[in-house]
């Protein structure tokens, strides 16, 4: 590291070499075995048989690569990796500098900075797991889905009587949720609003429904009930003994597209509507019966993928934060003092000050994260589900699943070896330049 | 890890037994109706108090360690270790269970061309036994294990363990995979009948979910239950002759027999109601969840009927449900002529070419092997000599007895008899087509261009 140093060692270290070469042979040979046996062979191995067809004994040229871009599971594997690459390592990147900076202020940030940098020491197949079971859809077991569902129910109250539906060939007929009489409702026949698919359990406190009565001052009045008796007996479209009551149904006596009455159901399921009513079509609308909030998909085709990644930012952002906070340790507080004195604002000095200063360490971390992010499989391995497996895809997995089992070819499996080694090649030789330039200073 | 853990306590087991193995056998007998509990004490303790004769002579294996690898998990992996168990006592021999995860092939494959194959793997496709034979991966059977197959299994079941005129496998665990389980208190409440037809099963189903119970669990997430779906229908409604030929992909996935079968499936997966938790709550029901939702809470279930095979007795046992009481079963509803009768079931075979490896294949081929996985449940043997007395209880000894009367005429899985890459790859192939056609039923020309382009895909044609 110290430049004044470097310059008389090399000189003479370059002179032992050409003095006697066996000897810096000598010492080179293990080194050079062990990289040959361990890196450059697999590597020219793997280009070799990526030339190859699954039997590894026909020449096929070309022929895998060009399986390998017009197969649908690489293409999007190609296309998860590339998300993957952006997102990823970015996220994390900026949330490790945020928490450098914000914990370097307060005074327990030193347990902040160990609670961050925890997921760290688990394993990425025990994360997995973890997340799968944080990404449940049940609200019950999930708890992404707790969080949603809570806050949504929060602002969106739960219906009277989820599910509940009329009878294919009833007297109500269903648009958008909401079911409308087919006949006009007339106050001297009480109108039967009958109703299925109500789960028991749901229907253990009802009180039974009784048949209404015509009111005779011109009110139109009706029972609404679930008309399906415990052992199937019971007339359809009739109030059998036994049949439950469906209380606090929100019953709208509709007129040319326009409300003109509402009532809701007692507890034993009548209704009263005002002398309006009579004539009008009577509704229920949808509110009585949308289903309970199921919380969000994360683990369905669209989400399965940033869902995978928000959990490979719970592992890593840690590390990011780790390696962000000792560059930030290394800042000379000169500088900041300097830059607020001269009347920076505290968002000025880190946009301008620690930022920049802060450059080649976050080049670092953005490097490393970017390389561990292009052969990310564990994770997406055991997250994604069966369904959605193929949406989530990346590069690392699907050379798994097409090297290994009974429908495998290994060429093609190597040809996504190799791939994935040419991808990652620009990102090294970007670390190595980096690296060169930060000796040479 | 694993395998030390056991190796431990194998070790530790086997210096305390000096007994001859008719003794040891009776022993573990009685300590197997101790744990199993009150499903089936009526049945093992007859099997104790006989002192079951063993009926297959084993040699002496002491100080071998073994590895068998499979899939399964859970308690069906405790009844299997029993049986190991009872190997070990009988041999001497050290043999330890690798659980191979959702894919045997892959991991089986994988071993292999790590050059540390398991002694003996269970593979649940003849697809893969075919494959495997081809690469000479695994060992044809030696004469003692073929004599006992003679012995106690019929022609059809042996023939499915045969690779070009070699007999390999050995099937020592069968399965019925034509039956729907129901909970009877749903059944009652709504006042249905076990359906015998197709339509009277969308009937039923209709009227279940008019009594507030979504009628039919379907395992979506895990797709081989929905090829168990389909490969019913398909038996059922276009015969065996497309049957055998569809599996052999001798016909196309388009062709119109398959339109139609997806059709007839289309009129349960299309209804929303019909589905507990609709199309998109299948596609996250795992095969263990689609069992206890059906049954965990008998008087208020989430789901009235689960379709799948005997095993799903192994899940009914995690919960209070009691077999034959509040979970009774009936054929699948006949969607053509007859009902379907579609088995699976999983093959011994050998990796390694030891002595080992071979008696183990003897012992499973067994009626004394068989005999002690029948009485812990959730097991149907093939083995026509097994006497079905030790069956803990009469819905699956009505069940065993059905397949072993079926003799030959039976359909093996289709899917199972697919290659891997095809019939048994979680996220591809049929599974993952099937569960793209639940999501979206009424896609069937959608669906069929996906596993036709699939299955000529992995057929290689």
């Amino acid at each position: 590291m110290s430049t004044a140093a470097a310059g008389g060692p090399a000189t003479r270290r370059s002179s032992i070499v050409r003095a006697r070469p066996w000897s810096a042979a000598c010492f080179l040979l293990p080194a050079l075995v062990l990289l040959g046996a361990l890196v450059v062979y697999p590597i020219v191995y793997s280009v070799h048989r990526s030339l190859f067809d699954a039997s590894g004994t026909g020449f096929v040229g070309l022929g895998n690569y060009i399986e390998l871009f017009t197969d649908d599971d690489t293409l999007t594997a190609i296309r998860n990796n590339t998300v993957w690459v952006v997102v990823a390592p970015t996220v994390c990147t900026a949330l490790g500098l945020i928490f450098a900076v914000l914990t370097e202020r307060v005074r327990w940030g030193t347990a902040f900075k160990l609670i961050v940098f925890m997921p760290m020491a688990i394993s990425m197949l025990a994360a997995g797991i973890i997340f799968r079971l944080v990404y449940e859809q049940d609200p019950d077991r999930g708890v992404a889905n707790a969080v949603w569902v809570s806050v949504h129910d929060t602002f969106d109250e739960a219906s009277a009587w989820p599910g509940a539906r009329p009878r294919p060939d009833g007297e109500l007929e269903g648009t958008g949720g909401s079911y409308t009489t087919k006949s006009a409702a007339d106050a001297a026949d009480p109108a039967n609003l009958p109703l299925v698919g109500v789960p028991p359990r749901d229907l253990a406190d009802a009180a039974e429904a009784s048949p209404a009565r015509p009111a005779g001052d011109g009110k139109v009045t009706g029972t609404v009930w679930v008309d399906f008796a415990k052992g199937g007996g019971g007339e359809p479209n009739a109030v059998d003994p036994g049949e439950k009551a469906l209380a606090g149904v929100v019953v709208e006596a509709v007129r040319d597209g326009r409300v003109v009455a509402t009532a809701t159901t007692g507890e034993d399921g009548t209704f009263a509507l005002p002398a309006e009513a009579d004539g009008a079509r009577l509704r229920l609308p949808a509110s009585n019966f949308t289903e309970a909030y199921n919380g969000v998909d994360w683990l369905g085709p669209s989400l399965v993928t940033p869902a995978i990644i928000a959990s490979y930012v719970w592992m890593w952002a840690g590390f990011a934060m780790v390696l962000i906070a000792a560059g930030l340790a290394g800042v000379p507080r000169e500088l900041l003092e300097a830059a607020r004195v001269d009347g920076a604002n505290e968002w000025q000095v880190f946009r301008r000050v620690t930022v920049p200063v802060l450059a080649p360490v976050l080049a670092v971390v953005l490097v490393t994260l970017m390389i561990n992010v292009l052969k990310i499989f564990d994770l997406v391995y055991i997250i994604a589900p069966g369904a959605t497996q193929s949406d989530a895809n990346v590069l690392a997995l699907q050379l798994y699943l097409s090297s290994f089992g009974t429908g495998a070819d290994q060429g093609v499996g190597s040809a996504i070896a190799v791939l994935l080694l040419l991808l990652v090649v620009p990102v090294m030789v970007f670390n190595i330049r980096r690296l060169r330039r930060e000796n040479r200073r | 890890m694993r395998t030390s853990v056991r190796t431990t306590r194998s070790r530790a087991r086997r210096a305390g037994i000096a007994l001859a193995a008719a003794l040891a056998l009776s022993l573990t007998a009685a300590c197997g109706g101790g744990d199993g509990g009150g499903d089936g004490s009526g049945a093992s303790g007859d099997g104790a108090g006989d002192g079951r004769e063993a009926t297959v002579e084993l040699p002496d294996l002491k100080g071998q360690k073994l590895q068998v690898a499979a899939v399964w998990t859970g308690p069906e992996q405790k009844n299997f270790r029993r049986v190991l168990d009872e190997f070990e006592e009988r041999t001497g021999a050290e043999v330890g269970f690798v659980p191979t995860g959702d894919n045997v092939a892959t991991f089986v494959g994988s071993k292999v061309e790590g050059g540390a194959p398991p002694d003996v793997a269970m593979l649940p496709q003849v697809g893969v036994l075919h494959q495997f034979a081809e690469k000479g991966w695994i060992k044809p059977l030696r004469e003692g294990t073929r004599e006992q197959l003679g012995k106690n299994f019929s022609q059809g079941w042996q023939d499915l363990g045969a690779h070009d005129g070699e007999q390999y496998g050995v099937y020592f665990k069968a399965a019925n995979k034509s039956l729907v389980w129901y909970n009877t208190t749903a059944f009652e409440n709504a006042g249905v009948s076990e359906p015998k037809t197709w339509d009277e099963f969308l009937e039923a189903a209709q009227t279940l979910s008019d009594s507030g119970v979504p009628p039919v669990s379907v395992g979506g997430a895990d797709g081989w239950t929905l090829t168990d779906w389909f490969e019913n229908v398909y038996l059922s409604q276009a015969g065996p002759e497309k049957y055998d030929q569809l599996a052999a992909h001798e016909i196309k996935w388009t062709d119109p027999s398959v339109r139609d079968a997806l059709n007839t499936l289309g009129e349960l997966f299309g209804e929303k109601e019909l589905l507990a938790g609709g199309n998109q709550g299948a596609l996250r029901t795992e095969f263990p969840k689609s069992v206890t939702q059906v049954f965990a809470d008998v008087e208020q279930p989430q789901a009235a009927m689960v379709y799948e095979g005997d095993f799903v007795a192994v899940n009914i046992g995690d919960t209070e449900a009691e077999i034959g009481q509040d979970a009774k079963v009936f054929p699948f509803p006949a969607v053509g002529e007859d009902s379907p009768v579609v088995s699976g079931g999983d093959a011994a075979v050998a990796l390694k070419d030891g002595e080992g490896a071979h008696a183990l294949l003897t012992f499973l081929a067994s009626t004394d092997a068989a005999a002690i996985w029948a009485e812990q449940g959730g097991f149907i043997s093939p083995n026509k000599e097994l006497d079905t007395a030790v069956y803990p209880d009469d819905v699956q000894r009505d069940i065993a007895e059905a397949l072993i009367a079926a003799g030959d005429d039976f359909r093996f899985d289709m899917s199972d008899q697919a290659p891997a890459a095809f019939g048994g790859t979680k996220g591809a192939g049929e599974w993952k087509a099937l569960q793209d056609f639940l999501a979206d039923p009424g896609d069937v020309a959608g669906a069929q261009r996906e596993l036709e382009a699939a299955a000529a895909k992995a057929y290689g044609d």
